[in-house]
């Protein structure tokens, strides 16, 4: 998926002379997960800028550019450091268009890694993509295929406002896929459905696509057809096509990586209740992180939800 | 036009490229046992990480950042500390935390994704490793403010790396310590590199030591491979803010010989001629030099304290791996001080799904 992801970088740079790359490391080296590799050498160190090491720097600079004609692509090299960049974020990155009725905005992509289970080390392996969801005024994108991240990452980059791009790590490297650099971009604001199904609707996001696909398959064997959901756009959130699903399989179960409590999970799970309720045979499942803090990786297997949790959160549905 | 201010930056070195005397002896240095003490520790760190790195490239640890070169600053600064001191580390000070009592041991154990290596023995009061870049300048001097506030002789020491100190949190905590004249010492490793990124990227500064004269405190440089000039300036830099004249800033300067972590190839943004040329310079040779024309030391003591540190090394690598994997019941027992209800609940299906046997499996998920 990394090099998809250095793929969409380099067209959307080829074919629009405004598009920036910075952050920490995205030069010479290419970024530390090689998202950013051959930038630097293709496109020129004034369009392909290592910053100094300083987050509210990456993205207060951001502000700057987009309000002047640039549309930077900015990495924070991991989630747990992207916290000293959320001033600019909350306070002016998502509100410069409203604040000022339209005369400025904010056409920025701030990609950062996503999630754990590569052993990485403390505070590098966070999926706190909710926070970000209750930030009005930008989006909030993860895909979860090699090819989903070239197309949303190249719709992200065409987009008029700020775009929080997170690339779940697991998927770096794990998954490999023959992806076109056609400068295709896929639609934001759209769920994918990676797998049909008459029973029940999983709706996951970013690597837990894996886990989610692996139960699928499983539930197969015991007769249950899930239909699979990636919800790629985490804010604003896609319902119709989940509630269009639930109507179909009257059943519901959320997975995701990242905490419970008040998670996305918590949003699609309400906004179901309010709109597909009586579609529904049996209450909904979620199937989350802890509510603690993300484990250092001896644990974070025990952390991440596994298939066998989301198997048995599918047959509690047909229990009642 | 009237000059309003001005400033100057002072360079300290003890030990000469070769081992060379080039400045007066502090007291320290004239002890032999002392001076030996602080060899041994400089060669122990370098054996605990060189075996560390073969450990990762192995399976048996996480990624870790190697202190290769670092060896005069992290010791000297470590017995320029007192042990009632604080140390807020970055990540890769291993040389200073052993010195101050932290075990092989919990090092490994850390850095092999187990948070029981937090948890020192001694010294209780150290803060963890803190890898959000900065932000332990501003513990240190919060450090510092408890120990105004409640009138007690202490002092915190906070590292910082070159890179650190875009960071908006290292001015912050430099304005902080220098308004209120706090007792805490930053102390900057400039070992030339931010991973890829080249100090001279990092700021058009000349030192990064001047940060200091922004902030109305005093700054200064650091030969960071001559361990007597860095324990003598941080000793005094620790004893001024200890009689209240206030923080300061010292700049060690060093080279990263080794690459940033073992998930970082440095051959791809840095020549091997300027780390052959940074080699010449590391840190043992001069001071096992100043040992032997000492008449201290000589080539058998040198393979006996090898031995010796590859046998304590060995065995705190065999503790380590001899450490079962926490329980899941790990990620919940520190969370608060009394674990809220649902959490005693989620805490139970963790344990089901840990795959260990015996566990009834309750509700939910």
């Amino acid at each position: 998926m990394v090099e998809a992801i250095a793929m969409a970088h380099g067209w959307e740079m080829q074919h629009d002379a405004n598009v920036v790359v910075i952050g920490q490391d995205v030069g010479a080296n290419g970024g530390v997960f090689r998202a950013t590799a051959g930038l630097q050498e293709r496109f020129g160190k004034d369009r392909v800028q290592d910053t100094p090491l300083a987050e509210a720097t990456i993205a207060g600079m951001s502000v700057g550019m987009a309000t002047h004609g640039l549309k930077p692509v900015a990495e924070i090299q991991f989630m747990g450091f992207l916290y000293p960049a959320l001033d600019q974020i909350v306070n002016h990155m998502s509100r410069m268009r409203n604040r000022t009725r339209g005369r400025l905005s904010c056409p920025v992509v701030i990609r950062t890694p996503h999630g754990g289970g590569i052993h990485a080390p403390e505070h590098h392996s966070e999926s706190t993509e909710t926070m970000l969801c209750h930030i009005p005024g930008i989006r909030v994108v993860c895909p979860s295929s090699p090819a989903r991240a070239y197309g949303l990452l190249l719709a992200a980059i065409r987009d008029p406002d700020p775009v929080m791009f997170l690339e779940p790590v697991r998927l770096y490297r794990a998954m490999r896929q023959e992806v076109n650099d056609d400068g295709q971009a896929l639609p934001l604001d759209a769920c994918f459905v990676l797998r049909e199904g008459s029973d029940v609707t999983i709706v996951t996001w970013g690597a837990m696509t894996m886990e989610t696909l692996r139960a699928s398959a499983e539930l197969d064997k015991r007769g249950i057809g899930a239909e699979v959901i990636d919800l790629a756009t985490l804010s604003p959130i896609d319902i119709e096509t989940i509630l269009a699903s639930v109507a179909k399989t009257g059943r519901l179960v959320i997975v995701h990586e990242a905490a419970r409590n008040v998670g996305v999970g918590a949003e699609i799970a309400a906004l179901v209740a309010e709109h597909g309720l009586y579609d529904l045979q049996a209450p909904i499942q979620r199937v989350a992180g802890f509510d603690t803090i993300m484990p250092l990786f001896k644990l974070e297997h025990d952390y991440i939800p596994s298939v066998q949790r989301i198997i048995d959160a599918v047959e509690l549905t047909f229990s009642g | 036009m009237k000059m309003v201010a001005e400033f100057k930056i002072h360079y300290r070195q003890i030990l000469g490229e070769a081992g060379e005397v080039v400045a007066p002896l502090p007291r320290f240095a004239k002890d032999s046992a002392e001076v030996l003490r602080m060899y041994q520790a400089m060669t122990m760190v370098r054996v605990f990480d060189t075996k560390a790195v073969n450990l990762q490239r192995t399976g048996q640890l996480g990624t870790y950042p190697p202190s290769l070169g670092h060896e005069a600053a992290h010791i000297g600064v470590g017995a320029a500390m007192r042990p009632e001191d604080v140390l807020a580390p970055v990540y890769r000070e291993f040389g200073t935390q052993l010195w101050r009592g932290v075990t092989m041991t919990e090092i490994l154990t850390y850095w092999g994704g187990d948070e029981r290596g937090s948890d020192f023995a001694v010294p209780r009061q150290d803060f963890a490793w803190c890898v959000p870049i900065a932000t332990q300048t501003l513990h240190a001097a919060g450090a510092a403010m408890a120990f105004k506030v409640r009138k007690e002789p202490r002092c915190a020491l906070a590292y910082i790396g070159d890179g650190g100190t875009s960071e908006g949190a290292f001015y912050e905590a430099l304005n902080l310590a220098g308004s209120r004249a706090l007792p805490v010492v930053f102390v900057i490793v400039n070992n030339g590199w931010a991973i890829s990124v080249p100090v001279a990227a990092q700021t058009a500064a000349k030192t990064l030591a001047q940060k200091a004269v922004a902030a109305g405190i005093p700054g200064v440089q650091v030969d960071g491979n001559d361990v007597f000039a860095v324990r003598e300036v941080v000793g005094e830099a620790l004893e001024a803010a200890r009689d209240g004249a206030g923080p300061s800033v010292i700049e060690a300067l060093t080279y990263r010989l080794s690459d940033h972590t073992t998930a970082d190839d440095a051959g791809r943004y840095r020549s091997a001629e300027e780390v052959k040329e940074a080699w010449a310079l590391e840190p043992l040779i001069r001071i096992r030099r100043f040992l032997i024309d000492s008449g201290l030391w000589d080539a058998a003591k040198e393979r006996a304290l090898l031995e010796e540190c590859t046998l304590k090394v060995d065995a705190a690598v065999a503790e380590y791996l001899a450490k079962a994997k926490p329980a899941t019941d790990a990620m919940f027992d520190h969370l608060f001080a009394a674990l809220p209800a649902h959490l005693s609940e989620q805490r139970l299906i963790a344990r089901h799904y840990s795959s260990k046997p015996g566990v009834s499996k309750p509700s939910g998920h």
